[in-house]
């Protein structure tokens, strides 16, 4: 498929713009689970809790569904499916609000190892992560909150047979109760791209300091991690770290694509039907033009950004090489409809929507993080026009 | 099961193009072997010039039409409007009267739907249509009539019956635009073109044989128009492509083409030219300015997200599921590319918007462009009518209060 303004047909085939009937099964079984165990009352009594999460349903969506592991290969214990299964339980998740350090075991952590490992460290590495035994992250932005890996400063300086890690990360989701610690580090002296690598940490070696962030969206735990002379190992290779790195950061983007898409169409439902409920002036208020309109435009935001979320899923599975651009045009159009449809879904629900009661602050804190975690909108466009190479 | 039937088509379109393709033969000769063989429409049924293939094996046979160069049957303008409405509420005389001239090319056709008093409220409609022995009797004024002053045949939807409810005393009949008493006149449009018409009818004619459909179900049959006219406007379309093939066939559809596209040349224009931005933008330098090139990521991510939109509607038909909301978003997502293409090409251009014609940017296309767009949003149902279509039948909000019930003679008018 092409991503350029240019239509390439004979590409285009490999591609699919619907989803498969299995795919469709493994979606409601996901979303049926979701309904039982993560219904608001649940999400609101687990985002009060400093964890951020139920482990027995940790347990229980690491067992039977085996979602940590869905798209890591069966060799290294998981069920072996793609990029385009992992977009589906993240779709629903979003929809769900699921509190879970899913995100950053299964997309962050998994993928990093995937990527950059060596195969006795995946084979060490992944089948703990695949079901659900221990929780991993990825450590790459630090106190700037900048996502160019080029911004990088934590400095890894071999000592004996691994390295001692010195520098701070910030914003790392579940930083604070993840067992490894995959972090973005530099060469002493290197610079940009160069002499990046990444590196498994253990969260409570010595030396790690961690610290949970307050953060706004409390479904999305962050923490700051100090490193003074933590050590790590190198995963793969010292001087090939940046392509796995980048790689990582753009799957992890069509995967919040997927999440995002997901909470926008729960928004777009839950405002939908208030106004076919809620009277004023004798009718309900979903027959006047101004919410009505409003409405519309809404599904077409959200079906245009589904699109987008899909569509790069769907190259990333079938490894087009247009895919990092996708994953930049996905995480830009979603974050900025996710964001849209929460602000319009409060508007519609009046004064209630204002309120803590109603459930819409949850998703609407969801979409705010979510336009800025892994980069603002404005970034990615450029990403986007640079990989598109205009 | 699909991938032998692929096959099994490809092979069967090949022997028989092989056995008929010739490019010196007359472009009419050529088309009605093609409707007679059922390739040229094989997604129709098999009594109306197809074969009953599903829509992903029709493309098959198109890919196979083009490899060997081949023109299709006719397919531009209302034509395919006219076939379609005619397939689902037609009669088997009118199918076989009108359907193969359609494909041929041999006929064109136009919609006499919107009139001075009645455009997005189409069901108002106050041109008469009253029975006098074998015809039916035409009088009145419909308005906006793309194509008119070169159709053969028109949709004319037209009342019968005034003391029925506003939708139940429409009927829809087929025209004859070429007979005394139908009255085209061009109407200058805001970008200086004049592909629609005003058009008067007076004592018009048409046989009873021409009524599609029973008396009263006009509009049962005008919304099936409709909703093809919405489909095909969800933005997949491209400018036709000006081919370079010899032979007399060809010859004879670059005429064609180039007849039928006259009053459609600004088209490509009215949607925005997407794919000229890019070109432009590496043209003027605009690439280097960081917000132009955030406007126009934000454009490309809106084009590129509504293309994909399309083919998943597309792609859920073709597996036999129901079509999701994203099929009925096709041209308001077309409207909004529109609108987008309009603003990213004047800050592209900058003061030099302010010229047009020969000289101005790209030779005038881009004036045209800013002055086409506001098209898009107007023509096939506003965007205001699509939003409350959208509203109503996909997410099922509250209907509109209406004020247009009883008897049409005593409804409020314009
Ligand atoms: C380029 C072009 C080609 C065309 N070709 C044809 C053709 O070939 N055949 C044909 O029959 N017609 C054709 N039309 C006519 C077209 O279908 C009508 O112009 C259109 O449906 C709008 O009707 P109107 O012009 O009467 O506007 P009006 O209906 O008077 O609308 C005026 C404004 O009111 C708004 N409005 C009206 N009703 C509502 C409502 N219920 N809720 C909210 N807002 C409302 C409209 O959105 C619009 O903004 C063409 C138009 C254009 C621009």
């Amino acid at each position: 498929m092409s991503a350029t303004p240019e239509a390439k047909p004979e590409s285009a085939r490999r591609i699919r713009f619907a989803f498969t009937d299995e795919q469709e099964q493994f979606r409601s079984a996901v979303r049926r689970f979701l309904e039982d165990k993560s219904p608001t009352t649940e999400v609101r009594r687990l985002m009060a809790t400093s964890e951020g999460y139920d482990p027995e349903v940790w347990r229980l969506l690491s067992g039977d569904l085996a979602l940590p592991g869905i798209h890591i290969p069966e060799r290294y214990g998981g069920a072996g499916f793609g990029m385009v299964e992992l977009g589906i339980v993240m779709e629903e998740f979003g929809r769900a609000l699921l509190c879970a350090p899913f995100f950053s075991t299964a997309v962050l952590a998994a993928n990093a190892i995937l990527n950059a490992a060596t195969e006795a460290q995946k084979s060490q590495l992944l089948p703990d992560l695949a079901r659900g035994a221990r929780l991993g992250t990825l450590a790459v932005t630090e106190p700037t909150g900048e996502w160019d890996p080029a911004r990088i400063t934590v400095i890894a300086t071999p000592d004996g047979d691994g390295y001692r890690l010195d520098g701070t990360k910030s914003y790392v989701v579940d930083g604070h109760i993840a067992d490894l610690v995959v972090v973005a580090a530099r060469r002493p002296g290197s610079t940009g791209h160069t002499g990046l690598a990444l590196f498994a940490l253990t969260g409570k070696a010595s030396g790690v300091e961690r610290g949970a962030l307050q953060s706004m969206d409390p479904t999305r735990k962050l923490a700051r991690i100090d490193l003074r002379g933590a050590r790590a190992e190198l995963l793969g290779s010292l001087e090939a770290g940046a392509p796995p790195l980048v790689r990582t950061l753009d799957q992890a983007a069509i995967a919040l694509a997927n999440e995002m898409v997901g909470g926008a169409q729960a928004l777009l439902d839950s405002a939908v039907k208030y106004s076919k409920l809620r009277v004023q002036f004798g009718r309900e208020i979903g027959s006047f033009q101004a919410i009505k309109h409003k409405l519309a435009d809404l599904l077409l935001e959200v079906e245009l950004a589904k699109s987008a979320a899909y569509c790069a899923a769907q190259a990333a599975a079938v490894d087009d090489p247009e895919w990092p651009a996708l994953a930049s045009l996905a995480k830009a159009a979603t974050s900025e409809t996710y964001l849209h449809t929460a602000a319009e879904c409060i508007q519609i629900h009046g004064g209630i929507g204002f309120t803590w009661d109603n459930d819409t602050h949850l998703w609407f804190k969801r979409a705010k993080s979510s336009e800025v975690f892994l980069g603002h909108p404005s970034y990615h466009r450029e990403l986007l026009m640079q990989r598109w190479g205009i | 099961m699909s991938r032998i039937n692929e096959a099994e088509v490809r092979a069967e379109v090949r022997e028989w193009l092989a056995a008929n393709w010739d490019p010196d033969m007359s472009l009419v000769e050529w088309r009605s072997r093609l409707a007679d063989s059922g390739w040229g429409m094989p997604q129709w049924p098999k009594e109306w010039y197809g074969r009953g293939l599903p829509h992903t094996l029709a493309r098959v046979v198109e890919e196979e039409l083009a490899n060997v160069g081949a023109v299709g049957v006719a397919k531009s303008g209302v034509r395919l409007l006219a076939a379609a409405t005619l397939l689902e509420h037609g009669s088997d005389p009118q199918k076989k009267k009108f359907l193969r001239r359609i494909l041929t090319g041999e006929d064109t056709w136009c919609q006499f739907f919107s009139e001075p008093g009645s455009g997005s409220d189409l069901a108002g409609a106050t041109t008469r249509a009253d029975l006098k022995g074998d015809f039916w009797i035409i009088n009145g004024q419909k308005v906006w009539t793309t194509s008119a002053h070169h159709a053969d045949h028109g949709l004319l939807l037209a009342r019968t019956d005034w003391d029925a409810p506003k939708h139940e005393g429409l009927s829809y009949f087929v025209i004859d635009v070429k007979q005394p008493g139908v009255d085209v006149q061009p109407l200058k449009q805001m970008n200086g073109h004049a592909s629609f018409n005003q058009v008067f009818f007076t004592d018009a004619k048409v046989p009873q044989e021409n009524l599609v459909g029973r008396v009263g179900e006009g509009w049962k049959v005008a919304m099936t128009t409709l909703a093809h006219e919405r489909r095909g406007a969800d933005g997949l379309a491209s400018p036709s492509k000006r081919g370079t093939r010899v032979g007399k066939i060809h010859a004879e559809e670059r005429v064609e083409t180039e007849k039928a596209n006259q009053p459609y040349t600004w088209y490509p224009q009215r949607a925005g030219r997407v794919d000229l931005i890019l070109e432009r933008a590496k043209e003027t330098g605009a690439n280097q300015d960081p917000y132009t090139r955030q406007e126009i990521a934000k454009l490309l991510i809106l084009a590129k997200s509504a293309e994909w939109t399309a083919r998943r509607a597309r792609a859920a038909q073709q597996q036999g599921r129901p079509q999701g909301p994203e099929g009925s978003l096709g041209k308001l997502a077309a409207s909004h590319v529109a609108r987008g293409c309009s603003r990213v090409h004047t800050l592209i251009t900058g003061t030099e918007a302010m010229l047009t014609g020969k000289g101005s940017a790209r030779d005038g296309i881009i004036a045209e462009i800013l002055v086409s767009v506001p098209a898009v949003s107007i023509a096939g149902g506003t965007d205001e009518i699509q939003r409350n279509i959208v509203a109503e039948r996909v997410l099922g909000l509250p209907k509109e209060p209406r004020f247009d019930t009883g008897p049409f003679r005593n409804v409020r008018k314009n």
